[in-house]
């Protein structure tokens, strides 16, 4: 061990991503109400009471893993990833299945092969798909605009005010309506003038998603992530955009749509860059977040779901010990990058 | 202007070396009891020329220069010798080491010294001069000069002087090319003409703007063509393979050496101790020590070889919260396990340690595959690989991710979040690999001496069958007889 060494640690780097999804939270408080928060409180809760039991079970020492932050930056992926209305039980079982099963059940800290966050999302729109498609209407949209407790008693209860149906409180996605309605044959550029989209994306959604690039920029600023995963996949979806729409426009909405809509930018800050389900090559991380990107773009347009990143981001996982194989860098006093596991010298 | 080139990865600590740059080099003064290990270089070791009893004078070969790869040790004062065993060595391990005790005794007389007139001598005789004067790589890795000198016949483009001195705290070499850079080029002339270099450059960190100053205005006034170049300050830019790359843009092959790329790569201290041992005769019996850290006046000292570290510490005045002592550098070095373990020719820092300079790392976490290490690594290396595969013990896995080009800097050390201690598994790995390869060798010379034998024996059984029979009158009948009894023979 060397006796010197950087102020470095990993409740430190995790506790750095949570802090650059604040400015995104409170974005998301200004244009949809508090409910995020109760949903941010109990996939925390969920997360950390499942990490306590597993690291029990597994005869691990409490302390220093609870404390290292990891748990929660799961929990409020998943909080973020969830539509602020969802039922208390499903947010915390998607975050139980997480933390229990894609985390702990394959090792724990370091050994996930899936990013447990976008598995517990996957669990949770297989399984409870109209719960999870019940997203709300901004608060400037909506018809009746619930209080943080109204918010609170849904959650909780599953009861609405009086007179108050669930259509008063929820609106389609813009990438759902985006999906919907050029099902219906009408054209995108007319789509978009729909109330729900704002300059570029979904009214109030582009604001958050700007905010998740501010909260990125300054996690690769402080060395947290590298440029390669955000650039490689917002450009990959975004050229990927751009041609489909330049070929047929009515058809196919465009990059900038793509960019400030739904998970595209969390997704690239803060979810693909997972360090432990992700290549550790440079080059590997390019070809990692291009596939991304790509898969994300195939699954909004012609699969079953309007948004695509989790389902990118697990499918990535999966190829990326494969990638990580053979995107290995040369090594000093070696002529070409070699096979890490291949070729003997 | 020559043009530099870079290397991947690379940290930047904080050098702490101010402190220990303050004082010109200071004479230690004569320690009364000196442990000299026998071997304090790389290579094979002869049995000594002394016994018990026995009195030397400074200088005496107290082993010889055994095998090709190999140099002689010298006794660094007059005096009596003590003792001849086992001692604890200055090596992580705390294992022993083959040692001569010396007591001195206080006159610190010279054997005869004969300078040697290189420019007129067979190179040969130059060369057998370092080796038997005990000269070794100053830089750490105490590979005998006379070995690397000699270049086996092959051509050198470059001889290059490693001035880099990359490790935080060390100071030794800045100091030794501020006072003694004449003398360095001395030497650097006799590596010239050793060598035959086309070029010689002389490469110094630019943390060192004096000793650049001195080195160049000596290179002047040498009259050789040399050129002093001053690289960035980033460390390990003093590790060979990487001052190499960043000098000349040539890369060392990978399990090859810097000959192959047509380079000799010499500390500017052992260039130092090339002109002492042909030009005045000296064998290496000193060396300069940078005594630093947890001490009130920390300072470089010129001591000699085979001084107790404690001895030595206690003449900076170590601060009452000491708690022991590191031979080398916060990065690359190592804790000794006594104030007894001896400076020895790689010996090129001690720094008193104490729990406020060198706080306990907190317990490793798991590798959370963050990639820093490999950011910073300079031989562009995937060090959480290396690390995965030496913890699962999979070693053939290990070596196919280049293990063996790890330079065991400690770059991947100092910035993981884990506090992994990255290097002790890389050092087990290869201990490990080593230690297996040695065994199937020797299992594979067991086999081939067991498989001829087997064949020596069959012949021999086939001669005689066939000199019985060529005897015999009734030669055919005998013969398949003979042959028969052979036959019966070898089923056994």
């Amino acid at each position: 061990m060397t006796l010197v060494a950087e102020q470095a640690s990993v409740s430190r780097i995790m506790f750095q991503v949570l802090a650059a999804l604040v400015p995104a939270i409170a974005v998301y408080v200004w244009y949809f109400g508090p409910a995020i928060l109760v949903q941010i409180g109990l996939a925390s809760a969920a997360a950390l009471a499942s990490e306590a039991v597993m690291l029990r079970l597994r005869r691990y020492p409490v302390q220093p893993f609870l404390r290292d932050g990891s748990a929660l930056v799961t929990a409020w992926l998943i909080a973020l990833s969830f539509p602020p209305l969802a039922p208390w039980w499903l947010t915390v079982t998607a975050t139980v299945f997480a933390i229990v099963v894609a985390k702990h059940l394959y090792g724990g800290l370091g050994n996930n092969l899936f990013n447990p966050a976008m598995v517990g999302y996957a669990v949770a729109i297989i399984s409870f798909p109209l719960q999870m498609t019940r997203w709300s209407a901004p608060t400037a949209l909506a018809a009746a605009p619930l209080g943080f407790a109204d918010q609170a008693a849904y959650i909780f209860g599953g009861g609405l005010p009086a007179g108050l149906g669930l259509d008063a409180v929820t609106l389609a996605t813009p990438l759902d309506t985006l999906k919907t309605h050029l099902a219906l044959g009408e054209t995108a550029a007319d789509i978009l003038t729909m109330p729900v989209f704002g300059l570029l994306g979904g009214q109030g959604g582009e604001i958050i998603s700007l905010a998740y690039i501010m909260g990125g920029v300054w996690l690769w600023r402080q060395q947290v992530i590298t440029w390669h995963v955000p650039v490689m996949f917002l450009a990959t979806v975004a050229v990927m955009a751009a041609a489909f729409h330049a070929a047929n426009p009515a058809q196919y909405a465009g990059a900038p749509l793509h960019l400030a809509s739904g998970a595209t930018m969390i997704g690239a800050f803060f979810i693909l860059t997972d360090p432990v389900s992700s290549p550790t090559t440079p080059l590997g991380k390019l070809v990692y977040a291009g596939g991304a990107g790509v898969l994300t773009y195939v699954i909004r347009v012609w699969g079953g779901y309007p948004d695509g990143v989790a389902f990118a981001t697990l499918l990535m996982n999966l190829a990326a010990p494969m990638i990580e194989l053979h995107t290995q860098p040369r090594v000093y006093g070696q002529r070409a990058s070699r096979k890490g596991g291949g070729e003997k010298p | 202007m020559r043009k530099l080139h870079s290397f991947s990865g690379g940290i930047h600590p904080p050098e702490h070396k101010e402190r220990s740059t303050r004082e010109p080099i200071a004479a230690a003064p004569l320690p009364p009891r000196l442990i000299v290990p026998l071997q304090q270089h790389a290579g094979t070791v002869a049995d000594p020329l002394v016994r018990v009893g026995d009195k030397v004078l400074k200088g005496q070969p107290l082993a010889p220069a055994l095998g090709p790869v190999s140099a002689a040790t010298h006794a660094p004062t007059s005096g009596t010798v003590t003792g001849l065993a086992p001692h604890p060595a200055p090596h992580p391990s705390g294992l022993l080491s083959l040692c001569a005790v010396i007591e001195a005794d206080g006159e610190d007389r010279w054997t005869e010294r004969v300078p040697l007139d290189w420019r007129q001598a067979d190179p040969r005789a130059v060369i057998d001069r370092l080796r038997d004067a005990g000269v070794v790589g100053l830089g750490g890795a105490a590979f005998p000069t006379a070995v690397k000198a000699r270049a086996n016949g092959r051509p050198v483009e470059i001889l290059l002087l490693n001035g880099g001195e990359c490790e935080p705290y060390i100071t030794c070499d800045d100091m030794l090319m501020r006072e003694r850079a004449p003398e360095i080029f001395r030497g650097i002339r006799i590596l010239r003409h050793l060598t035959g270099a086309r070029e010689v450059v002389v490469g110094i960190e630019d943390n060192k703007p004096e000793a650049i100053a001195a080195m160049e205005a000596a290179a002047r006034a040498s009259g050789l063509t040399a050129e002093v170049v001053a690289v960035p300050t980033l460390y390990p830019a003093g590790g060979e393979k990487q001052l190499i790359r960043v000098v000349t843009g040539r890369e060392v092959p990978s399990g090859g050496l810097p000959l192959d790329a047509g380079v000799v790569c010499f500390n500017v201290a052992t260039a130092h101790a090339v002109q002492r041992a042909v030009e005045s005769g000296e064998p290496m019996v000193s060396r300069v020590v940078t005594v630093t850290g947890n001490v009130h006046a920390p300072r470089n000292y010129e001591c000699l070889l085979g001084t107790p570290v404690g001895d030595l510490a206690a003449l900076a005045g170590p601060a009452a919260d000491t708690d022991g002592y590191i031979m080398g550098g916060p990065l690359m070095g190592f804790p000794v396990p006594s104030g007894n373990v001896p400076v020895v020719k790689a010996t090129n820092c001690v720094i008193a340690s104490s729990e406020a300079l060198f706080p306990k790392p907190p317990p490793p976490m798991p590798c959370i595959r963050c990639g820093r290490c490999a950011e910073v690594c300079p031989a562009s290396l995937q060090p959480m690989d290396l690390f995965w595969f030496a913890k699962a013990h999979n070693l053939e896995k290990a070596e196919a991710y280049s293990l063996f080009d790890c330079i065991e800097c400690g770059c991947c050390d100092y910035v993981c979040p884990s506090h992994i201690p990255l290097v002790q598994y890389y050092k087990f790995a290869k201990g490990e690999i080593r230690s297996m390869k040695q065994e199937k060798e020797a299992a594979d010379r067991a086999r081939r001496r067991h498989e001829f034998r087997q064949f020596r024996q069959e012949r021999e059984k086939q001669e005689r069958a066939a000199r019985l029979a060529s005897r015999a009158p009734g030669a055919k009948k005998a013969t398949a007889r003979a042959e028969a009894l052979a036959e019966s023979q070898e089923g056994e």
